[in-house]
């Protein structure tokens, strides 16, 4: 899978090479309602915001989870914390590549022990990120329940996760790759497919 | 590609922005309640020795251990060392052992160097002090230290800073280190130390030099005082200054003297202090000093080195990976679940 651009700097292309770079399946207005839908969702599972940690996987989730914080706080008028959970120690394929640059890991400063935690990611694919991150969270705290917020489910799990709350369903060969650009990292909204 | 690190000039501008980085994020571990990370699991680390350390050794084996690698201390007292068994022999042994990484102190300048390309064993050496030579992971620790305090940018080096090295520059690996790394991180570093202290060659250096403390302290915004290293200035029969006290009142640091430094500027130490010898105690023990945190940074600074060197299936710095070492190793949405 080709990552997406990950520097900053290149904003600019990124914006330019938009459309060839494959099908747009969501555009800004289409993640936005979908990341109110789920933050709607959020709070109807979870009876309100008490009680509520929203953590983000680096880089992009964490950005989800501070835009489904914000939208919780609009219709509730109740802060959220949001963090973000760094995976990559805890990734299975650590020892198939070269050491990986580290990403922040923010808790929030309440902990996550007998708080419901929402894992927030842009795409759900095999699952391995996501069983990562139950380990990392491990060794932060006991949750009183976890559960998992993606932008996109493109299907193909090897591991049995599933998602609580989802976006869209993208249903996807494995020749493609699914991008998800968001305006704080690359300029600019949209989820595409080629 | 570089598995070892030896000398503080074998770190690009790029590996040094990369530990510099992730000891950012790994010093946050000190602050949970499980100061425990896996990425090191079922490797081996063995801290090899030869001449007396105790902050070193302590930092590499909490580093080792908060990353879940198994540790082994050799030090010469002790064991076959102390009964004339080589170097190499010392090695043979280590490899049979299948240690992954040897972390080496040795009173000899090169040790480390010899331990790393004589093809003795395939670990990856960490050089953690050879003779007068360097000391790597102290240098990183105090541009961590310097970074932290003096840059808010974490893209940014430590572009335009002065730094004052100051003492013994002579004895001193930590000065040698430190003038490199420095160099490469973008500072200006500037020695001061009477003549007999600064060492034969010091014009090749990337630095200044000066005789004359009082000039170079207002414009400092980082001053490091070095020790005054009495056991080898005593086996070399000694002769660099006349009294202590004279040494004191020209090279040494005391309120008199802090009261010429901008608000800004830090003091530090790599340690162990002569107190009232290059730093009086009440800088040392002054807000300006950093010298505790130094040691602090020290574990997440030595964690961060052997996770680069150690976490994948090959080294993250070092030499021509240097680039592709930072921007594209972020794994990033569905790239990273692949």
């Amino acid at each position: 899978m080709p990552a997406p651009e990950t520097q900053v700097g290149s904003t600019a292309d990124t914006t330019a090479d938009a459309a060839p770079d494959g099908r747009v399946v969501l555009d800004a207005r289409d993640i936005a309602r979908a990341l109110t839908r789920i933050s709607h969702e959020i709070l109807e599972r979870h009876k309100g915001p008490e009680g509520l940690v929203l953590l983000g996987i680096p880089t992009r989730g964490v950005h989800l989870a501070r835009r489904i914080a914000a939208k919780i706080s609009q219709v509730e008028g109740a802060e959220v914390p949001a963090g973000s959970l760094d995976t990559t120690m805890y990734r299975d394929d650590l020892r198939m590549k070269p050491a990986r640059a580290l990403l922040p890991t923010e808790i929030p400063p309440g902990g996550i022990d007998d708080r419901t935690v929402v894992l927030v990611d842009d795409v759900l694919f095999s699952g391995r990120t996501i069983r990562s991150a139950l380990d990392a969270m491990n060794d932060i705290g006991r949750p009183r329940a976890v559960r998992l917020a993606v932008l996109v489910d493109r299907g193909h799990r090897e591991l049995p996760i599933r998602a609580d709350f989802v976006g869209k369903n993208l249903p996807t060969s494995l020749v493609e790759s699914v991008s998800v650009r968001l305006a704080e990292f690359d300029g600019v909204d949209e989820v595409t497919i080629k | 590609m570089k598995k070892h690190l030896l000398s503080a000039a074998d770190l690009t501008r790029g590996d040094a922005l990369l530990v510099l980085r992730t000891a950012e994020e790994l010093r946050s571990l000190a602050d949970r309640p499980i100061k425990k990370l896996p990425a090191l699991r079922g490797r081996t680390i063995v801290n090899l020795f030869f001449e007396d350390s105790t902050r070193t050794r302590i930092s590499f084996e909490a580093a080792a251990k908060r990353l879940s690698a198994d540790v082994i201390n050799f030090s010469a007292k002790g064991s076959s060392l102390s009964k004339g068994e080589s170097l190499k022999d010392t090695a043979l042994t280590l490899e049979a052992m299948g240690a992954d990484a040897v972390v080496v102190r040795h009173w000899a300048s090169g040790a480390p160097h010899l331990l790393a390309n004589a093809g003795w064993s395939r670990s990856s050496v960490i050089n953690a002090g050879d003779g007068t030579h360097e000391h790597p992971t102290q240098a990183l620790l105090d541009a961590f230290t310097m970074w932290r305090h003096l840059t808010a940018d974490p893209g940014q080096g430590l572009d335009g800073r002065r730094v004052a090295i100051v003492g013994d520059i002579l004895h001193s690996r930590v000065a040698r280190s430190n003038a490199l790394l420095l160099n490469t991180l973008g500072a200006e570093v500037t020695l001061v130390a009477p003549p007999t202290l600064l060492p034969y060659g010091v014009e090749s250096w990337p630095v200044e030099t000066s005789y004359d403390l009082d000039a170079v302290l207002p414009k400092s915004d980082v001053v490091m005082m070095l020790r005054v290293q009495k056991e080898r200035m005593n086996l070399s029969g000694g002769g660099f200054f006349p009294t202590v006290r004279e040494y004191s009142r020209r090279y040494g640091l005391d309120s008199r003297r802090m009261a010429q430094l901008q608000d800004h500027t830090i003091v530090m130490h790599p340690g162990p202090m002569n107190r009232g010898m290059e730093i009086t105690a009440d800088v040392a023990d002054s807000k300006r000093s950093v010298i505790v945190e130094q040691v602090t940074n020290g574990v997440a600074v030595r964690m961060a080195v052997l996770y680069l060197l150690l976490g994948g299936n090959e080294s993250a710095i070092g030499g021509a990976r240097a680039e592709a070492g930072t921007e594209p190793s972020i794994p990033t949405t569905d790239g990273a679940d692949a």
